[in-house]
């Protein structure tokens, strides 16, 4: 029933939304958005509740009712931890997005009802139990995006958004191959408990493995298919690169792990070498990438393929801990992107540039948005006592558990990028924010308002709350980390 | 029951459509001349109540020694079409109002849909081939009616000679078949396909005579050209009505005639699917008429029709009927945005549509929701069309097909993307103006966008098929 109104509130909002005029529109959609934040906490309460009576069950508020009977096909929805972790985030970063975007003037009602409408469709996607389901939401989350970067966008929109689209329903159309390919080859089913527990043969996990984790890699920027990232989320409007950086590409990532590794244990196990490579890869060559970048967006974008980089390395780990580091990574390079998109969109709201060189000196005026900036800046270098530290931390760990001199050698490789990423991060922010103040028109730019300042609010005290204490966060995902560990070992093929 | 309340049930569908035909040659023999406008409204009901009626008493059974057959299947293949014809006569009140010749199109239209419906029931190629014909020649005279327009004719001319050549071969075809068996009959019994050469040549004969009118790569040359000139109304009254009617043909002779040489059939299926869905789409990315461009996308749609039929089996049936419905309302929902601006504007290229958002939001919404249908985007229904289609195509565990028919969602998504991208974000100085719709224009966009919406969720609906297809 839960899970029910957390899909049916985002729609509800869409539809008041679609009636409402332009004036009253950004009102209803931060209400709408405010009650689904409250609500995913009561979801948290709820759920912390019944694990704490003992619940031991892995997916927890089940309810399964047929939806096309013929094809087996059922609307079937759960969470367990990651799940609940992955919806607090959605419900953050679509709270705060809504929040900076307050000031959009050029058909606000259409922007606020696609931005509801894409948090839609990561709710559904993040409670989904039935593989079609997850795959219906995951191609809801693409088309809104198109229009958002398309139409209210900036620099070369059409050709980012359209980049974007059609990378992102590439990706998809190699997922559905995959789900077909499994639904036939385990009695016509889409349920994921099922099939978790019908053990698929291994020549055909062989086969649909690559087809799902590529498909679901393409959405979290899987080396070589990344190049949508960097254009796709400095073209689009602040709240949609929020959006992009903070759950889009997490849909991927749960894919990957949920759909994919779980699912299909002894071809994770036979393919893990290569994940590993092409994480590493995109750790390394995001990093340095970064590195050349001048727009600050730009920079956020590339730095996002390093980071989520750090979430393919964790999965292909295959251990517990390396696991559970992926999905932290998840939940706070998801706040940590927004809160980036969300300062550099307020700087360049009043600066109208994005160019590290011209901006500078930046603290005199705005003292808010330039220490927002900072911890941003500082959680994604990986600042212990923000969210990056604890998650990459506990990613280095467990890879380092996985025995062989290959892994080694990568996860070495990737704690060595946190220096390029410190290089990166500390010119970047150093630059705009320090020092003198480089543009005399600077001088006269206000601070951040109400809406700005809440809105970094909610993001900052999620990347504390997560840095300070990690234990709570961790304790919610280890169990659903466990799950899927526990599938891994259940049938070893490397040992 | 006796013979004569039998025969009315069984074709109930037909006569009706015959009764509206008397009730329009009655019209027209009147002296007095007829006020267009009111003509239209009358047809629109007439058309309406058509539609209800077709959903009720219906009989199995068969008539004139198994040439006429009736099913709950068949009957609800013509409610499907009766409802897009209903649709289209709607939208095509504002290009009638000013027209010489109301009464002839009407005449026409339900002329060919007559011949659908005995084609549908036919069970007895010779059946099947009046049928056919009576539906191809009046929708010809049909492609020519924008008489002042040169393009009009030859949209017409090319349409009838096509079709001449195309029934050419499926009559050779027929006359194998009939050489082979010794019957006409469709239904399959009395004799057995073992896949010997004859019997082989004389299906690929029937094959490219249906694939010329469902405008199957390599037989759909003239599909562009007669989209393009022929009238906006007609020209979906040709995608959609038309081509449904052929795929209800084709899937049901495949299934129940050629069962003996399935796996035939399922080579040349997958070889001219994989070609159709190529071919449409590359093709579809280069037009920049509107009309053309959906000719071609419409093309690919039949690849992905195919792809459903080849899984040979009832969800193989049930999905391209499903499929059918779907692709009525959303090419209808485009055809209809694309009629009311050629009516009212004249114009009809890409550019045009630069910018409609801004002077037009409804129909820049409606216009964009019917290409998300088209291209299988969720939450509209062409998802689960396309969806279930694939599913269907890949129980027999062809995965190569699959593939290729996903990647070619995307080529398609590419040039649907072209069109929303003019109507939502460029700019245009010269936007087409803003454009009041009638009512009835505004019901058929209703109808289309609430198919759109509701057909995919619907999931008794898709179960219903399937119950119907049960018996194939």
């Amino acid at each position: 029933m839960m899970l029910t109104i957390l899909i049916l509130l985002p729609l509800l909002t869409a539809l008041i939304l679609a009636m409402s005029n332009a004036k009253a529109s950004r009102t209803v959609a931060l209400a709408g958005s405010g009650i689904q934040l409250l609500f995913s906490l009561l979801l948290l309460q709820n759920y912390l509740t019944e694990r704490a009576a003992g619940n031991t069950a892995l997916f927890l508020f089940e309810s399964s009712s047929a939806w096309f009977p013929a094809l087996n096909i059922n609307f079937h929805i759960g969470v367990d931890g990651i799940s609940i972790a992955m919806i607090l985030l959605t419900a953050s970063v679509v709270f705060a997005g809504v929040l900076v975007s307050w000031k959009i003037e050029k058909m606000t009602k259409e922007f606020f009802l696609l931005l509801i409408i894409l948090s839609a469709g990561a709710y559904g996607f993040f409670i989904s139990l039935d593989l079609f389901l997850l795959f219906f939401f995951l191609e809801v989350a693409v088309i809104p995006k198109y229009l958002l970067i398309g139409i209210w966008g900036s620099g070369k929109k059409e050709y980012s958004a359209n980049k974007l689209a059609l990378m992102l329903m590439g990706g998809s159309a190699l997922v559905l191959v995959g789900l077909i390919g499994m639904y036939y080859n385990s009695g016509n089913s889409f349920d994921l408990v099922h099939l978790s527990t019908f053990h698929i043969p291994f020549y055909i996990q062989k086969i649909f493995f690559p087809f799902l984790f590529i498909g679901f890699g393409v959405f979290t920027a899987i080396f070589p298919f990344h190049t949508w990232v960097p254009d796709g989320h400095s073209s689009a409007p602040t709240a949609a690169s929020m959006f992009l950086a903070g759950i889009s590409m997490k849909l991927g990532g749960y894919g990957c792990l949920r759909v994919a590794t779980y699912l299909m244990p002894e071809a994770a196990q036979y393919y893990s070498g290569y994940i590993v490579l092409v994480a590493a890869i995109a750790i390394i060559y995001g990093a340095f990438a970064t590195m050349m970048q001048t727009d600050l967006k730009y920079i956020n974008a590339y730095s996002s393929v390093s980071h989520c980089g750090f979430v393919l390395l964790g999965i292909g780990m295959l251990t517990k801990t390396a696991i559970t580091g992926a999905v932290l990574q998840m939940v706070s390079h998801g706040l940590m992107t927004a809160l980036f998109f969300a300062a550099i969109g307020m700087l360049y709201e009043r600066t109208h540039t994005r160019a590290v060189k011209e901006l500078g000196g930046l603290m005199k005026m705005m003292p808010f948005i330039s220490t927002v900036f900072f911890i941003a800046g500082l959680c994604s270098l990986g600042l212990p006592g923000f969210s990056g530290f604890v998650a990459e931390m506990t990613i280095f760990v467990g890879s380092w558990q996985r025995s062989g001199m290959f892994y080694h050698i990568a996860t070495i490789l990737a704690c060595m990028s946190i220096v390029v990423t410190a290089v990166y991060i500390l010119r970047a922010t150093g630059q705009s924010v320090m020092g003198p103040v480089n543009n005399p028109k600077f001088l006269t730019l206000t601070d951040a308002h109400w809406n700005e300042k809440l809105a970094a609010g909610v993001l900052i005290v999620g990347i504390v709350a997560i840095g300070v204490m990690p234990f709570w966060l961790n304790d919610l995902v280890s169990p659903g980390a466990e799950a899927i560990y526990n599938q891994l070992s259940r049938f070893a093929l490397l040992k | 029951m006796n013979g004569m309340t039998e025969f009315f049930f069984l074709m109930k569908h037909e006569l009706s459509l015959v009764l509206i035909l008397v009730f329009l040659l009655i019209l027209k023999i009147r002296t007095k001349p007829i006020v267009n406008s009111s003509l239209i409204n009358v047809m629109n009901v007439v058309f309406f109540l058509n539609f209800i009626l077709g959903w009720f008493l219906n009989k199995d059974g068969s008539l004139f020694g198994g040439m006429f057959l009736n099913s709950g299947l068949l009957a609800f293949e013509k409610n499907i079409l009766n409802l897009g014809t209903f649709i289209i006569c709607l939208q095509a009140s504002s290009w009638l109002k000013d027209h010489k010749h109301v009464p002839e199109f009407y005449m026409l239209l339900i002329s060919t849909l007559i011949g659908m419906f005995f084609m549908l029931s036919s069970g007895n190629l010779l059946m099947f081939y009046l049928g056919l014909e009576l539906s191809t020649i009046p929708l010809a005279a049909m492609c020519n009616f924008d008489m002042e327009k040169a393009n009009s004719s030859e949209a017409a001319m090319k349409m009838i000679m096509s079709s001449a050549f195309s029934s050419g071969i499926l009559l050779f075809g027929i006359s194998l078949f009939y050489g082979m068996t010794g019957t006409f009959s469709l239904l399959g019994s009395g004799y057995n396909f073992d896949g010997s050469p004859l019997q082989v040549l004389s299906f690929l004969m029937l094959f490219s005579g249906f694939a010329f009118k469902l405008s199957v790569v390599p037989f759909h040359f003239w599909t562009a050209d007669v989209y393009e000139g022929s009238p906006v109304s007609v020209t979906s009254y040709l995608s959609v009505i038309s081509k449904g009617a052929m795929v209800f043909v084709f899937s049901s002779v495949m299934y129940t005639t050629f069962k003996g040489i399935a796996t035939v059939w399922y080579d040349a299926m997958v070889v001219l699917s994989i070609l159709t869905m190529v071919v449409g789409n590359l093709f579809a990315l280069r037009q920049n008429n509107m009309k053309r461009f959906l000719a071609f996308s419409s093309i690919a749609q039949v690849g992905y029709i195919l792809i459903g039929i080849s899984g040979s089996s009832e969800s193989g049936m049930a999905s391209s009927i499903y499929f059918i419905l779907i692709y009525i309302f959303s090419n209808l929902g485009a055809f209809g945005v694309i009629s009311l601006i050629s009516s009212e504007t004249g114009r009809e290229s890409i550019d045009d549509y630069k910018g409609l958002y801004k002077t037009n939001p409804m129909l820049g919404w409606v216009l964009a929701l019917s290409l998300f249908s088209l291209a299988g985007i969720p939450p509209t229904a062409g998802f689960f069309g396309k969806i279930f289609l694939l599913t269907a195509g890949a129980a027999k565990g062809n995965y190569l097909l699959i593939t290729i028919a996903s990647l070619n969602m995307i080529v398609s998504l590419y040039y649907y993307l072209r069109v929303i991208r003019a109507v939502f974000m460029d700019s245009n100085e010269n936007a087409i103006e803003p454009i009041k719709s009638q009512t009835s224009f505004k019901l058929a966009i209703i109808l289309c966008v609430a198919g759109i919406l509701v057909t995919g969720f619907a999931n008794g609906l898709y179960e219903y098929i399937l119950s119907l297809s049960h018996g194939m």
